[in-house]
């Protein structure tokens, strides 16, 4: 075990997705130069641990900036035999690549009769909460699940990251990984051994029987964050994080639910058609017997997002917009003590 | 030697040079006016980054080194012509009368562009490279149909032009921007500074010809200019705008320069490319040419180089002054421009929002509302 950041274990699992399989090849924007600490070690060129210097340029390939170019060449890679990762830097550059991604990479094993595979995975950051503008700041994953034939992962910490990214290359389907840059930072203890985390399977940060509480890439340590507070308070909040949505785990979803009987959804994405509408609406189907109250949403309100920093933060889902939600669904009046939360 | 592929008209070391095509069209008194917006438009540059460093903005995309560029380039437009800038364009910005201070509370984040894109010719900034160039071209169509191309009033006939660069020439955009613009004979005047650097990555990840050569593909002409050299940028722009608005087209112009700062803020250029390249190119300056062209042909003196380099120091006081004089705008304000008619669900997020900020401790109405 070692301590690694969030970055450094994207790193750590491209390096060994790079190692392991020579048909693992990185392509995108920037990817040469290390720009965004995922592609190498150090700063220089000549820090051990350079993916330029480890792999070469047959291997990780600065590419014009031209997204629908990218994904389309990916997605050509990936059905003669290549396993690419594709940096796309931002999340909200994937729209000028929509048709790529929406009518190819998503269609193509159907319209080929299953004969092609697409076994590639598109990396991209939500610069959220940086003060990076309206053009740099979105959070764009509900859209994609709304698209047949993709699979979407949200890792939300170092380990889960590492796990996530690796099965997500193994993939033959392709995986679309959004990374918050809120999360970058954050380090904890990570296996430098090969390890996978399969699609599909929720991770419980914390257990508990008041309430649940869904929480999505960067509101997942909000969402703890809040559980220890109210704990304080009395309640018991289970943070359930989904980490990848599609697949969903469905099954932890529902069976949390059906032990706590409340929910609220954390989710830093847009309210309307989001993640977080889409596991209501499965608690609604699946466990509204178990409901003991109305399920509550934490979202980003659907507003475009300031590059005002005066505004910004204010607008995505924090602990005390967390806690205020459980206790709501609780049935619990606000404390009327300052607590650890509102004195932050 | 001279590259013949090449427009210039004055070189590195200050001196005019010939060109069969082209001539520049003004005088020595319109060179030092040149100058002058090249120096202020310097000294904005340098007073922005500055703040931002300062911790007052929270980011600048720097035009160190393309002041030619766009000072040529911008006042060769007329006041019906109309411009489509990236969010780099702050010299043609200051041709075009937009108060620095409005592209200094946009990166702030005090506001999202403040300035009347209708009033100065000059529209709002466009932060994903290349869509403004299918923008400018509908707009120049919009004049076709509007009947103020090819009249042969001076006063009447307008053009627009639009900016981009290097990295941006790769993108779908950008491409079929050239189309429209082509099939529909559009008077519009493609103006790409050609910085040689997209971030990290250099022009020859971006193509393997002289940018201003592809503009034959599409059908129109193209040319390329020193870009360091402002009498070579206002001549050739000058032509290409004209053109446009006698209603015979667009037209390609690659002004060859160097990004000498770092993409933004945000990057540091010393991860991906040689100090010895910006030392080359500091030999190029667009500034400096024309200080020694005045200093050893025109007699400029000390007191006029001295009286711009007190007004750069006054309008550098005026910047930093106005922008950390600047308000944060209000929380709820976000909610604003999301629709012309706002919608029951937004206005209940927005209620719920306002009730979450006087959650805490410290609300105010006034910093709120």
């Amino acid at each position: 075990m070692t301590v690694m950041s969030y970055l450094g274990a994207i790193g750590a699992a491209q390096r060994e997705a790079m190692e392991a399989d020579e048909r693992v090849i990185i392509i995108g924007e920037d990817v040469e130069a290390n720009v965004y600490g995922t592609t190498g070690a150090g700063k220089s060129r000549k820090d051990k641990g350079d993916f330029l210097e480890m792999f070469g340029k047959n291997r990780i390939r600065n590419t014009p900036i031209s997204e629908e170019g990218i994904v389309g060449a990916a997605a050509g890679a990936a059905m003669t035999g290549l396993r690419p990762i594709v940096d796309l830097s931002y999340s909200s550059f994937l729209y000028m690549a929509m048709d790529q991604f929406v009518n190819q990479v998503a269609k193509n094993r159907y319209m080929f009769g299953g004969q092609a595979s697409m076994p590639v995975v598109f990396r991209s950051a939500m610069f959220y909460g940086l003060s990076t503008g309206a053009h740099h700041s979105d959070r764009p994953y509900p859209m994609f699940m709304n698209v047949p034939g993709l699979k979407i992962i949200t890792p939300a910490t170092p380990s889960d990251a590492k796990g996530l990214l690796r099965a997500a290359v193994d993939s033959d389907d392709p995986v679309l990984t959004f990374e918050a840059c809120t999360l970058w930072g954050s380090k904890e203890e990570v296996d430098e051994a090969e390890y996978r985390i399969p699609l599909g399977v929720a991770r419980t940060h914390r257990e508990g029987s008041d309430v649940t509480v869904v929480a999505i890439s960067g509101a997942v340590p909000e969402a703890i964050k809040a559980a220890n507070a109210l704990a304080e308070e009395g309640l018991s909040v289970e943070v359930l994080d989904p980490r990848t949505l599609v697949p969903l785990d469905r099954e932890a979803i529902v069976a949390s639910v059906a032990r706590t009987g409340r929910l609220v959804v954390a989710d830093p994405a847009h309210r309307t058609c989001g993640a977080a509408a889409e596991i209501s609406a499965l608690v609604a189907e699946e466990a509204f017997g178990s409901l003991r109250a109305p399920i509550v949403r934490v979202t980003t309100p659907d507003t475009q997002i300031p590059f005002s920093p005066a505004i910004e933060k204010q607008l995505y889902p924090d602990a005390m917009k967390i806690a205020a939600a459980v206790r709501r669904v609780c049935d619990v009046p606000e404390p009327a003590q300052e607590t650890a939360l509102s004195a932050r | 030697m001279a590259d013949p592929d090449l427009v210039q008209l004055l070189t590195p070391e200050g001196e005019r040079a010939e060109h069969p095509d082209y001539a520049f069209a003004g005088d020595d008194d319109t060179i030092r006016s040149l100058y002058r917006d090249l120096v202020l438009t310097r000294r904005i540059d340098t007073e922005a980054t500055a703040l931002q460093r300062h911790g007052e903005l929270g980011i600048w995309a720097s035009l160190l080194g393309q002041e030619a560029a766009q000072i040529g380039s911008g006042r060769a437009l007329r006041r019906q012509d109309h411009a489509f800038p990236t969010y780099r364009e702050h010299g043609v910005a200051w041709t075009r009368g937009v108060d620095p201070l409005s592209l200094l509370s946009l990166f702030r984040g005090v506001d999202q562009g403040s300035w009347d894109p209708e009033a100065t010719g000059f529209g709002l900034y466009t932060i994903v490279i290349g869509a403004q160039t299918l923008h400018a071209t509908g707009y120049a169509m919009g004049l076709q149909r509007d009947g103020v191309v090819g009249t042969d009033d001076p006063d009447r006939d307008a053009a627009v032009i639009a900016y981009f660069g290097d990295g941006a020439t790769s993108q779908g955009d950008v491409n079929e921007a050239f189309i429209w613009a082509s099939v529909f004979n559009a008077p519009v005047v493609f103006f790409c500074q050609n910085n040689q650097w997209a971030i990290s990555e250099p022009i020859d990840r971006q193509t393997r010809i002289p940018l201003y050569q592809r503009a034959s593909g599409f059908g129109f002409p193209g040319v390329r200019v020193d870009g360091n050299d402002v009498l070579a940028v206002h001549a050739a722009t000058q032509a290409a705008l004209q053109r446009a608005r006698e209603g015979s087209g667009p037209t390609l112009i690659e002004a060859f320069t160097y990004r000498m700062g770092a993409h933004t803020t945000t990057d540091d250029p010393t991860r991906y490319r040689l100090s010895a390249d910006l030392e080359h190119w500091k030999l190029k300056d667009p500034v400096e040419r024309v200080h020694a062209y005045l200093t050893r042909h025109v007699g400029a003196g000390e007191d006029f180089f001295s009286e711009i380099a007190e007004e750069a120091d006054a309008l550098a006081v005026r910047l930093r002054e106005g922008t950390r004089a600047m308000a944060d705008p209000s929380i709820l304000s976000v909610f604003d421009q999301v629709y012309v008619e706002e919608s029951a669900e937004l206005a209940q997020q927005r209620d719920e929002h306002a009730a979450y900020l006087d959650s805490f401790e410290d609300a105010t109405d006034g910093a709120r509302r």
